[in-house]
This record gives structure tokens, sequence and C-alpha cells, in this order.
């Protein structure tokens, strides 16, 4: 019975895949999913990840501050840092009814080390730590991934140094290093230090280098008719050429954002002076939306498979499919952890060891102390001992001579007496007293 | 400079650009951008439709959607047999209003509750629900993956009680608690003209009154409402199901006007008028207001805890296909 059921549900299925299209007779009312979509949307709340990526002082915190109209944070960053850290900061802005979690991630000390070979690494590092965050909680059991805050970065913004010349070669190998895990939007830093002429030929070469390299950075899409023709404009202007600012200055009747010189004003907003317009019209008003999902469908996509890949997994038998991959995912996990425990152990166990050792010394060094103390005291004591000796015997010979000098007295006394018995006693005496 | 900035257009600019307006920055562009990505991707929903023949589940069909979505019209069999067992018949079509594209999907079970012995005839329904989840699951495992997984997943289960006018009956009650707990299911009067108004009152508090003695938690589910708005909304929804609904597919003259109907000795029912049946509550609440949220409860729980189910019980269990049949699930 069960047979029947099921291949009459396989005939079903068969003939509805061609899915037919159908005209209606009236007004359903289901154009209005796209608004409830982005209703569900706007409760929820947007978040986008910017990672900033440039040499100390190209003015990465003062474009994020003009991009998105507020003072973010803290004082510019020193540069005598020994590495590239990554700091991240996530901020809460809104706009009408549009609440947006933006987090803007730094790299600290980029290009400051005198050897910069392995400056790329971190912030690889920190790209490909978002994604497996992602991916473990894609991968599990018990998963709240829609209301899960994704820290993915989707577009990174690689700040040029304006020297009007070409790429620097780490430029080139961190974007090389980038490309395939972010959308990397190249910028002029600066621009303003650069003439108009000079601009071009600068655009010009860097995009050559770029091509000859086979960097590839995020071109704006143009499969949409309602942005096709703006984005494929804007993709001609690659890299923009920016200037930053959240000075106001005054120049005419209104204030405008610029950077004030003795010979003339820069105005960030004038598209004549520099490309901060386009900038923010393609990274945000048109296409933020983009940025994620090409971040979530290309990016992370690759980053899933390759590291599905390296652990062991393969799609070809489909029987143990997704226990396996839960499981040995687990496994792994555990053998991982079980290594570091027995690392933990050993040195442990050398740690434990060492104090053994060390206390047996102090004891040694104790007990040795202790016989020397007491040798020094029996000493001490021997001397005293012969010191009270020789006291004694020298108070003995002081007592006789003080008993032979009375006796002495004593004669002289009876000397000067008459009467020869008594000196005969005397010498009696004195006889008998010798 | 605030961070809560609301976008304004200085009076001595208003016929320029807002770009060159200081404080607006563009966030809110997204939902344009979004609502453009959404319109060109299209739209899926999957609806499946229970209960016994003669309830008028494909004319309601047909009625939802102003057009010939039901499996007969397909087929095109006039004369129908009751099949000797269930079977799942599920047809596609693209349908498209205002440039909104959708793939709407009718699941049909004819054979439901047809039989003698109807035991276990939710059987193949919740197998084929669990299928669709299960291919879902499978796809999402890959290695690699589509960009777009195909979603066939079934958003929405209307089950149609007929119009007895006293109570549920044991097969409602039974099909019902189990499938609430795997789908969202949208409980209809079916044929509700045959009904007064005081038996409909009484006969929705009754079935009411039921699903809450059973514990069943058809749509919209109480413990999935997100905040006060939505408790307010859905309550209001809560009180009113059932929805008794009567579905037509022809066009009367009435009053002047063509409205779909039926017409019958003693009048006309109006089948979009809220006065004779509720079947524009139950297309508001499918199409125009909760469509969204039907596929959201659909995926993000349902759907999840089948995942949770199927990896829970291959972590466990020693070796990985064993026979797990759809009445695992079942309490």
């Amino acid at each position: 019975m069960q047979e029947r059921t099921m291949a009459a549900t396989e005939i079903a299925r068969q003939a509805g895949e061609g899915a037919r299209a159908v005209p209606l007779s009236g007004h359903v009312g289901f154009d209005s999913m796209p608004d409830q979509l982005v209703n569900k949307s706007v409760n929820h709340g947007f978040c986008f990840n910017i990672l900033c990526v440039g040499e100390t002082g190209l003015g990465k915190s003062t474009l994020m501050d003009t991009l998105f109209n507020t003072k973010f944070e803290g004082e510019p960053t020193q540069h005598n840092q020994p590495g590239v850290q990554l700091k991240s900061n996530t901020y809460e802005l809104q706009e009408s009814n549009v609440r947006l979690k933006l987090t803007v991630v730094n790299t600290v000390g980029f290009g400051d080390q005198i050897n910069k070979e392995d400056s790329y690494k971190s912030i690889v590092e920190f790209i490909d730590a978002q994604f497996e965050a992602y991916l473990q909680e894609e991968l599990k059991i018990k998963r709240t991934l829609h209301s899960y805050h994704d820290t993915r970065i989707h577009a990174c913004l690689y700040f040029i140094a304006p020297t009007g010349h070409s790429l620097k070669s780490l430029d080139l190998v961190t974007m090389k290093k980038l490309d395939s895990k972010v959308n990397i939007i190249p910028i002029i830093a600066k621009s303003d230090a650069i003439s108009k002429s000079e601009l071009a030929k600068f655009k010009i070469k860097i995009t050559s280098e770029l091509v000859s390299n086979g960097v590839q950075i995020y071109q704006f899409p143009t499969d949409d008719e309602t942005v096709a023709e703006i984005n494929s404009t804007m993709n001609g202007h690659l890299p923009f050429a920016v200037v930053g600012s959240t000075e106001e200055v005054k120049i005419g009747n209104k204030m405008v954002r610029a950077r004030q010189y003795p010979w003339g004003t820069v105005q960030v907003e004038n598209e004549n002076h520099c490309d901060f317009v386009k900038l923010r019209e393609m990274l945000i008003r048109v296409n933020m939306e983009d940025l994620r999902e090409q971040t979530h469908t290309r990016h992370y996509e690759l980053y899933r498979r390759c590291k599905l890949e390296e652990m062991g997994f393969k799609d070809t038998d489909p029987d143990s499919k997704p226990f396996s991959l839960q499981e040995t995912y687990e496994a792994k996990r555990n053998e991982f952890m079980g290594e570091l425990q027995k690392k933990e152990e050993e040195m442990r166990q050398m740690f434990v060891q060492r104090v053994k050792e060390k206390e047996a010394e102090l004891k040694e060094a104790e007990k040795e102390l202790h016989e020397k103390f007491d040798r020094l005291k029996k000493l001490h004591q021997d001397e005293k001992k012969k010191l009270e000796d020789k006291k004694k015997s020298l108070d003995d010979e002081l007592n006789g001579f003080k008993q032979k000098k009375t006796a002495a007295e004593l004669l002289q006394s009876q000397n000067q007496q008459p009467g020869g018995s008594a000196t005969l006693k005397k010498d009696k005496e004195r006889k008998n007293f010798f | 400079m605030a961070d809560s900035v609301i976008s304004e257009i200085p009076p001595t600019m208003c016929l320029e650009k807002p770009s060159i307006d200081f404080s607006y920055v563009g966030i809110d562009a997204i939902l344009e951008q979004m609502r453009r990505k959404a319109m060109k991707q299209g739209f899926e929903l999957n609806i499946m439709v229970v209960g016994q023949s003669g309830l008028g589940k494909s004319t309601l069909m047909n009625t939802l959607f102003k057009s010939k979505v039901s499996r007969k019209s397909f087929m095109g069999t006039a004369e129908e047999k009751i099949p000797k067992t269930i079977e799942i018949k599920s047809v596609s079509h693209d349908i498209e209003e205002k440039g909104v594209r959708m793939k709407l999907t009718v699941i049909d079970t004819p054979g439901f509750g047809d039989q003698i012995n109807n035991e276990n005839c939710w059987q193949p329904i919740m197998k084929f629900i669990n299928d669709q989840y299960e291919q879902y699951l499978q796809e999402e495992i890959n290695i690699d993956r589509k960009k777009r997984i195909p979603d066939s997943r079934v958003h929405c289960c209307i089950y149609f009680i007929p119009p007895t006018g006293h109570c549920l009956r044991p097969l409602d009650v039974e099909f019902m608690r189990r499938l609430s707990k795997v789908v969202n299911i949208v409980p209809v009067i079916a044929k509700a003209d045959t009904l007064t108004l005081e038996e409909r009152d009484f006969f929705k508090k009754k079935i009411r009154e039921e699903l809450r003695a059973n514990g069943i938690d058809v749509y919209p589910q109480k413990e999935f409402d997100e905040d006060a708005e939505d408790r307010m909304i859905n309550e209001k929804i809560r009180e009113m199901i059932p929805f008794a609904v009567v579905g037509s597919d022809q066009e009367y003259q009435v009053n002047g006007r063509r409205l779909l109907g039926r017409k019958t000795k003693w009048g006309t029912i109006e089948v979009e008028n809220i006065a004779h049946c509720e079947f524009a509550y139950l297309r508001d609440l499918l199409i125009r207001t909760h469509m969204q949220n039907i596929k959201d409860i659909t995926s993000s729980i349902h759907y999840e805890m089948y995942r949770v189910c199927r990896l829970n019980e291959n972590n466990t269990q020693a070796n990985g296909l064993a026979d797990h049949h759809p009445a695992s699930h079942e309490i």
C-alpha cells in the first residue's frame, strides 16, 4: 500500500515540475509579499560589517565618520605597533525606521613594521574566524540562525596611499590574499594630495596593475535593469578617490564638509573635487544588500566548501552524510580538545616536577645551614668551657697569691713584736706554711 | 550628527537630490534594495489541502488564487474516483501579480478520510511533509550546494472540517493533534453555507474548546508571537478560528456588480462578503498579511525541530540510516 502511495507522489511531482504559468482573474493580494518581507527585516534590524585596510594615517577613521555622519571613536593610533591587529567596534545607527548594526573593523599598525611579510596574515585570520563562527553556528544541532549576529565582513575598503605612481607591493600582496575572501573596494585615500591629471593616470595604473596581477575586486552588479546603468558607470570610476572630513566650512551661504587650505577648500560632497559621493552611493545606497548577499553566497560558501573538504567530507556518499558531517566535526573537535588537554597535563606534570626539585634543593640547603649552625654552637660552647677553666685556674692562682700575701703581712707584723719564740713560731709557721 | 537621524530635506534644497542633504546617509535605501532583490528572485509558497472528498478543497484553492490552480483543473478529469489509498498529488504554478512572481504549489491529498477504516491515514501525509524537510536538509548539508535551495517544504496545511455543526470527529482530532507538531495547520469549516450564523458560532466555539482540550496548537500558535503588537493581532485571529468558508469560482450579478458567489433559490451567497462567510479573512490571513510569517515559522521552527531530531537520532544510533519512520516523531 505504501509503495503505491509513493509511486503516486512521484508521478504527480513530475507532472508539476514544469510549473505552468497561470493567469489570475482578479486581485489575489500576494503582491504584498515584498512588503511583508521588508517589514519583517525592519523589525529584525540589519547588520553590515566593513573592514578598513590601510596604512596608519591614511584617514580610515575619518572616512568612516564622514560616510556615516557620526563621530565614531577614539584617538588616532601610534605608529609603533609590533604587528598588525584588528580592532572592531559595533555601533547602532538608525535612520527613519531602519536600524543598522554597523561594525567597523580597523587594521591597526598595518604597514608600520620593518618586515611586512606577514602583515596580511592577521587580516586573513580575522576574516576566516568570522566565517568559522558562522559555520559553527550553522552546523550546530540546536541553532538560532535567524537571531545570530552576523560578523562576517561584507565589504573591505582598501586604502591606497596617494603616491601618484603605482600600487605598493604590500598592497598587491594583501589584495591578492583577500580577493577570494571578501568583497574588495579599492579607494585612493587623501586624494586631495593628487592633481586631477595625475589622478587619472594613477587610476589607470592601479587598474592595470590589479588586472595584470589577477586581483578580483568587487564589481557592482549589472544584472538588474534598475541599477545596471549606474553600476556599470561606477565600475569605470574605480578606484574611488576620496577625501574625508568631519569639519564644516561655510561656502556661499551653506555649511559643507570640507578641508580648508590656504589655496582653496576641498569639498567632500562635491563630485568635481572627489569621489566621496560615488563611494557613498555605491557602498550604502545602491549595493549594500548585494554586498551582503555576495559575502554569503560566494565567499562564505567557498570557505565552507574548503573547510569541509579539508576535514575529509565528500558529497559522493549521501547515505552517511548528514550525520557524519556533524558527528565527525564534533569528533575532530573533541580530538583537538583532547590533544589540548594532554598538552595541558604534560605541562602540569612538568611544573610539578620542577617544583619538587626545587623543594628538594631548598631542603638540602636548609639542612646544611642547620648543620653549620650546630657546629658553630658546639665550637662556641667549647670555647666557653675553655675560657671558664682558664678563668677558674686564674682565680685559684689569685686566691693562692692573696693567701700568701696575707701570711707575709702577718709575719711582718709579728717580727716587729719582742719575743723570740714568736719568731720561732713564725718560722715554724712559715715552714708549716711552706 | 546624532545617531537617530530622520532624513529631512531643508526647504532651500527641496528641488535638488536628497544626497546633497547633510544629515542623510542613505541607510534606509537598503529597504528598496531588498525589495528589488525579492522581486527579482520571486517567492515560493507550498499549501497542502487536507479533507474528505466533496468538501470543496479544489474550489477553495481556485477561489483563493483566482485561477485554476487545483489539481482537478490541471488533470482535467471531471469525474473523480475516490482512490483506494491516500495519494499525495502536488501541482505547481507560476503566478504573477504587479510584478511580483510566485511559484505556488498546491498539494492535494485525495483519499484522506474516505476509507471505511481510516486508521493511520495521516501517516502518508506526515511522511510527505517529513520527506520535504529531509530533501531540504540534504541539500543544505551538501558541500557544494545551490545558491538558493529550492523550498518544497509545506508551509501551510489547510484542514477542512465538515460542517456537521456538532463537534470535531475523532479523525479530525487525531490528525490535527499529530500534524500541528510538524506543520502550520489552518482549520476551516468547509461549505459553511449549510450552517446558520448561530449554528456557526456554536460550532466554532465547540471546536476551539476541543482544540484547547486536546492541546492542539493551530496557526497562529500562541508561543510564536513575537511581541505585544503581534499578540494583539493574532489574538483577534485566534478568536475567529476556524474560519467558516465558502468557495466559488463562478461569478454572478449582484446589485449591479459581478461577484464570486453561489446562487441558490433563496439567495446568492457572496464569497467575499464578510457578512456571509469568512473567506475574506482566510484570504487576508494566508496571503495578504501572514504569508511571510507562515513561511518563517516553517523554516525557523518546524524545520529546525526536524533537523534537531534527525541529527540527534543519527548521532546516537550505531548505524546511520536505520528505519526512522515518521511515526517516531509522533508522541
